[in-house]
């Protein structure tokens, strides 16, 4: 039985990693736009496709 | 300028999906409706973005009427204020937040982050969808804030950039705080039970002494967070209700969560047993939990908005004779300003032109434009309608005849002070009742055994702890706010419920609240017009986008334009146009060379004539809203009625007779005179709800109890409010105020129940009897019973008022 005395310690150790993983994922914001990634996900394919070609775009003047 | 008959389908703009009103601009084999749209194609083009156009159909907004003045962005070559937008700034990049009221569709988002495609200058970009915000990354040796801003701007996604953005960055974010006490409360939470489940099913014996100890020990361990930071915020509220001597409900909270804590203490530590460390931590998840539902808020919509938020950034300044474009801060008393067509005028001015169009749709609510002329004031927050014009400042934009409403001292007032919450009431007394029962257990058993009088007393605090008081409030009002935001009311918060449930008296502003500029009543006076005439005029108003053409053509209905010759708008004037070598003329009475006595006293009249010679002319008069004299009849039922108008008092006899409900008309008030009629509406104990659109209304709505603010859309301008109401549900207002009352009683109720609990715990504390599993198994039952009971009867009781139906729940 004296297993648990381990199984906790490392339950504990990961329980708090992971709380510790949610402040910072938190702070960084990552829970104040729940809507945008959403979208952005399905961007992805086609963002692939563009970035291949690698010939830089030359800044123009607008208007 | 051909009118075509409305059957044949017209061609869609590439970009933006509109019909190609007067010609197709061929381009790549696709069709643009204008120049603006062709444009922005041809720059997306160029640089291989063109599934701009695949992810979302007609992704852009028509560009037809865009300001194309190069130099407005001129201001932003300022160094104090590219500072005051900044966000980050090293020596290599900077960071911008812009908010683009645009931002609609995928395509959108997708085109801005983009942006690094288009110009070598933006690093990269993220858009916030919900708050139509994006984050802009720049180098900024590569592209400056002004270029940034026109190649924005050339692509349709002009930023809006305005005053109160320069007053100050916005306030952090306090919500996520909330959200980490949360977590803590619930990772203790859970852990805690999984400890104290042998205690439950008393397996302690199968697991050893030894067990036992180490999993209290981990318990007080784990509750230490949760006493010293998950509770944080109550102990501070109590704090300070004490210290204005009154008792909120945070008190007993923490009353409760003092004992149970001491108590486990002595327990788990003295006496080797299993405390109640477990319910301590589920209290407080429970409480962070309603707390955090209670927060819910509308993203989108800004509840705080002042006069800066309307007002222009910058404006056209005459110096010599040269133009030149400042902030509006710098701008002085003497200047003499440039304002073109459709551009605000930002602060008192005289006319120094020789005549203005000016609308003041943004204060009255008002969109026919008036006319002024040389040497007469105008007031800010007049857009101008027709030719560029010259003004001299009068007083410096914060000090005007609107904006100095916001000097006035109730602005600086939080409203919610002075009121009781009922929750603040009814925990007054329960917290003396139980600190009465308490004692009279310690002092009745403290004659037989002083322990279990302790233990009595103790009991009785910690079974008595108003978890599921507490909750009731939070999970009623929340609910509430979520039924009334889908019905498109959005309140500021919670807090608004309890004072709309108080109100006696509704202050209806006139202009765009009680009437609708839509729903204008047109008749025409003169001879009957043929199919023919009827004709002409169609052909005429379909060439202006004046609100009189509109409100006439929405009269003709569908009938056939005729071909016109020569078709012109003379802004300010009307319209004319050559028919059969005829001149015909649509317009005011010296427009048509009419010579005859106006004979209507109130509304507009439009005049129609032909070769000079008048045929007949239309009388246009603001009309109600659809369902304005149901909402009045309604809410006459328990309140007083009254209307405040800054119009003249000409449709007090049309008005009387529509809604004879209303107990008091006043007419030709200014946004101050109606700031200080809600105020002695208030002096005479009166309630008030004050239900206006214009920011002339902005001080009475700030004054009311209940300042509700309509718009036709949400996301638009609406002044400082506690609600903004989508104008389409004007009509559910009284089913808004009777679902408003009776959400109170379902708190009371739910007060009820938790008392019952209460009694039951009570009765065991008294006795000395209370043990751990009784207790895990009271305080979450009687939370989770109340939480379900109060989301359960505001969704029945908003069904019965029509405020829910069943498919959507």
């Amino acid at each position: 039985m004296e297993v648990i005395f381990l199984l906790i310690a490392i339950s504990m150790v990961l329980a708090v990693s992971f709380l510790f993983l949610f402040f910072k994922a938190n702070k960084d914001g990552q829970f104040d736009d729940s809507h945008t990634p959403a979208i952005r996900i399905l961007f992805e394919n086609q963002h692939k496709k563009e970035s291949k070609k690698d010939q830089p775009t030359k800044p123009k003047s607008y208007e | 300028m051909s009118t075509s008959k409305p059957n044949i389908v017209k061609e869609q703009c590439y970009h933006c999906g509109e019909d190609c009103e007067t010609e197709v601009i061929r381009f790549d084999d696709k069709g643009f409706c204008c120049q603006g749209c062709k444009l922005v194609y041809e720059v997306l083009a160029e640089n291989e973005l063109c599934a701009y156009y695949d992810i979302e159909s007609f992704p852009g907004e028509s560009q037809k009427s865009k300001n194309s003045r190069s130099n407005r962005f001129d201001y932003l070559e300022d160094e104090s204020i590219q500072q005051k937008l900044l966000d980050f700034k090293n020596s290599e990049e900077s960071h911008y937040t812009f908010y683009i009221p645009l931002i609609h569709c995928a395509s959108c988002i997708w085109l801005l982050e983009n942006l690094n495609q288009i110009h070598t200058g933006v690093i990269g970009s993220r858009v916030d969808f919900v708050k139509k915000k994006v984050q802009i990354r720049i180098a900024h040796d590569k592209i400056k804030l002004k270029e940034l801003v026109q190649l924005l701007s050339s692509l349709g996604y002009e930023p809006k950039i305005n005053l109160s953005d320069l007053d100050g960055k916005q306030k952090p974010k306090a919500d996520r705080k909330t959200i980490n006490r949360l977590a803590v409360a619930g990772f203790c939470f859970g852990n805690m039970m999984l400890f104290s489940l042998p205690e439950y099913f008393s397996e302690r014996e199968l697991l050893g002494e030894g067990f036992q100890g180490l999993f209290n020990y981990l318990n007080v361990l784990l509750s230490l967070p949760i006493v010293f930071y998950a509770a944080n915020d109550y102990y501070l509220s109590a704090w300070n209700s004490l210290k204005r001597k009154q008792i909120n409900m945070d008190v007993p909270i923490v009353m409760g969560i003092i004992a149970l804590f001491l108590y486990s203490l002595w327990q788990i530590f003295i006496h080797q047993e299993a405390g109640y460390m477990d319910s301590l931590a589920g209290l407080l998840f429970f409480l962070l939990l309603g707390k955090i539902y209670q927060q819910k808020t509308f993203a989108t919509l800004e509840f705080d908005r002042d006069y800066k938020a309307y007002f222009p950034i910058s404006v056209t300044r005459l110096n010599k004779d040269q133009e030149e474009v400042i902030v509006l801060t710098k701008l002085e008393v003497g200047d003499v300003l440039l304002v073109r067509d459709e551009e605000l005028v930002p602060a008192d001015c005289i006319l120094l032109s020789e005549e203005a169009y000016i609308d003041y749709s943004f204060v009255t609510g008002e969109e026919v434009p008036v006319k002024v002329k040389k040497g007469e004031l105008i007031y800010a927050g007049g857009r101008q309608r027709g030719e560029k014009i010259m003004l001299t400042v009068q007083k410096s934009p914060s000090q005007g005849y609107l904006t100095d409403l916001w000097n006035n001292e109730s602005f600086e007032k939080d409203k919610a002070e002075g009121l009781v919450p009922l929750s603040n009431k009814i925990s007054a007394v329960f917290t003396w009742t139980v600190l009465g029962i308490a004692v009279s257990a310690l002092a009745f058993w403290a004659f037989t055994d002083l322990s279990i009088g302790v233990k009595a007393f103790t009991s009785v605090l910690i079974v008595a702890c108003p978890c599921a008081l507490a909750m009731s409030t939070p999970f009623t009002l929340g609910n509430t706010l979520r039924i009334f935001g889908r019905n498109k009311f959005y309140l500021k918060n919670a807090q608004v419920i309890e004072r709309i449930a108080d109100i006696n008296a509704v202050v209806f502003d006139k202009t765009g609240t009680l009437t609708d500029p839509a729903n204008a009543s047109v008749t025409f006076h003169g001879a009957e017009l043929s199919q023919k005439s009827k004709g002409i005029l169609k052909a005429l108003v379909e060439h202006s986008t004046h609100p009189l053409s509109n409100r006439i053509n929405q009269w003709l209905g569908a009938c056939e334009s005729e071909k016109l010759d020569n078709l012109k708008e003379i802004k300010g004037a009307g319209l004319q146009g050559v028919y059969l070598g005829q001149d015909v003329k649509l317009g005011s009475l010296d427009f048509t060379n009419s010579e005859f006595k106006n004979p209507i006293e109130s509304g507009n009249i439009v005049c129609f004539s032909v070769e000079n010679q008048l045929i007949g002319f239309f009388e246009i008069q603001s009309g109600l809203r659809t369902d304005s004299s149901d909402v009045v009849r309604e809410l006459a039922l328990g309140n007083e009625l009254h209307v405040l108008s800054g119009d003249h008092s000409h449709e007090l006899k049309t008005l009387s007779t529509k809604l004879p409900e209303i107990k008091e008309y006043r007419f030709d008030q200014s946004p101050k005179n109606k700031l200080e009629y809600l105020q002695q509406l208030k002096g005479t104990g009166a309630k008030t709800m004050m239900i206006g659109d214009g920011l002339n209304d902005a001080g009475a709505l700030q004054v009311s109890d209940v300042g509700v603010a309509i718009t036709d859309q949400v996301s638009h301008f609406s002044p400082a409010s506690d609600g903004i109401l989508d104008a389409h549900a004007f009509g559910q207002i009284p089913k808004f105020l009777a679902f408003a009352k009776s959400t109170q009683r379902v708190i009371k109720a739910s007060f009820g129940l938790s008392i019952a609990y209460n009694v039951i715990g009570i009765t065991f504390a008294v006795q000395g009897l209370l043990s751990p599993v009784f207790c895990a198994i009271l305080m979450p039952l009687s939370s989770i019973s109340v939480v379900v009971f109060t989301t359960l009867s505001t969704n029945i009781l908003a069904y019965r008022h029509g405020l829910l139906t069943l498919s959507k729940n």
